[in-house]
């Protein structure tokens, strides 16, 4: 699946990095953690957090992740959103809480 | 065959996060370059970055020094800080001592150092108090054409 059917299917919000809507989504980890996310996350897995500071998009490009998600309304620093579009790594948005948003991507992964 | 060896530098200052991971983001670029393995290449940065988010969360400044051979890539970080006072207890998962500050930014879980561990061949680290700390790491070169010997 790609991030573009994911903000599609699920409402995200594009906050920055729109050329890398293309990118291939699979699986994803939900932490708020850095180093847990550093030791734990896989290579195209969608992130979902809401620390939105610049460390966020430098772990992002180090793990080649695939996109962002920044729950509960968060949205990226202003140097974060930039770096964002340097790396072509999408920073989405959502209103809703970790559970959920992990939940339904989760839903939508394992029906592909 | 004759050992080439590519030698960088980069210096680092404790205390600003926006800076941090700069130097990793240059080593992968420069990494990638030659034809080392996208895994080895990931192992060597992810070290690196947590070994530059201590330098700024614990030390004053730092140099890190690469030394790219044809078989190893060597890493160097070495501190001027506080240093560490109990390495064994500062590489166990979950150990600490990062400000409220740093772990609202989501730091500070204790898992740095053992992230470094586990993605080095070999991992040496030393430390004295009141000087610093250098951590030593060696990852050995998977050449991308070599793959499959
Ligand atoms: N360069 C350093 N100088 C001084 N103390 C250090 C240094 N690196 C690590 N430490 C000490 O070792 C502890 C453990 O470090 P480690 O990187 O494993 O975890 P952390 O930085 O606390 O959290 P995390 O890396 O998960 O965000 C630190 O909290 C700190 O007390
Ligand atoms: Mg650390």
């Amino acid at each position: 699946m790609k991030i573009i059917d994911l903000v599609n299917k699920l409402g995200l919000e594009i906050l920055s990095g729109e050329n890398g809507l293309n990118r291939t989504v699979s699986g994803g980890y939900t932490s708020d953690l850095l180093s847990d996310v550093i030791a734990n996350a896989q290579e195209n897995n969608i992130w979902i957090t809401l620390q939105t500071h610049k460390n966020v998009m430098a772990i992002a490009s180090l793990k080649d992740l695939a996109a962002i998600i920044l729950i509960n309304g968060n949205k990226p620093e202003e140097d974060t959103r930039e770096q964002s579009n340097i790396e072509n790594i999408p920073i989405l948005g959502t209103k809703g809480n970790a559970f959920e948003t992990s939940a339904k991507i989760y839903e939508l992964l394992n029906n592909e | 065959m004759v050992e080439e060896t590519i030698s960088l530098q980069y210096k680092i200052d404790g205390g600003d996060f926006k800076k941090a991971g700069y130097a990793s983001s240059q080593i992968k670029k420069r990494l990638q370059k030659l034809n080392i393995h996208p895994k080895v290449i990931k192992k060597i940065v992810i070290a690196l970055y947590e070994a530059e988010i201590n330098v700024v969360a614990y030390a004053y400044d730092a140099v890190i020094r690469i030394e790219i051979g044809n078989e190893t890539v060597k890493v160097k970080i070495k501190d001027n800080g506080p240093g560490i006072q109990d390495i064994n207890q500062a590489m166990e998962k979950g150990y600490s001592t990062a400000s409220s500050k740093i772990r609202e930014m989501g730091f500070g879980a204790g898992m740095g150092l053992s992230n470094m561990k586990k993605n080095s061949d070999k991992f040496d680290i030393k430390s004295k108090i009141n000087e610093g700390t250098e951590i030593n790491i060696i990852n050995y070169r998977i050449n991308i054409k070599n793959e499959n010997n």
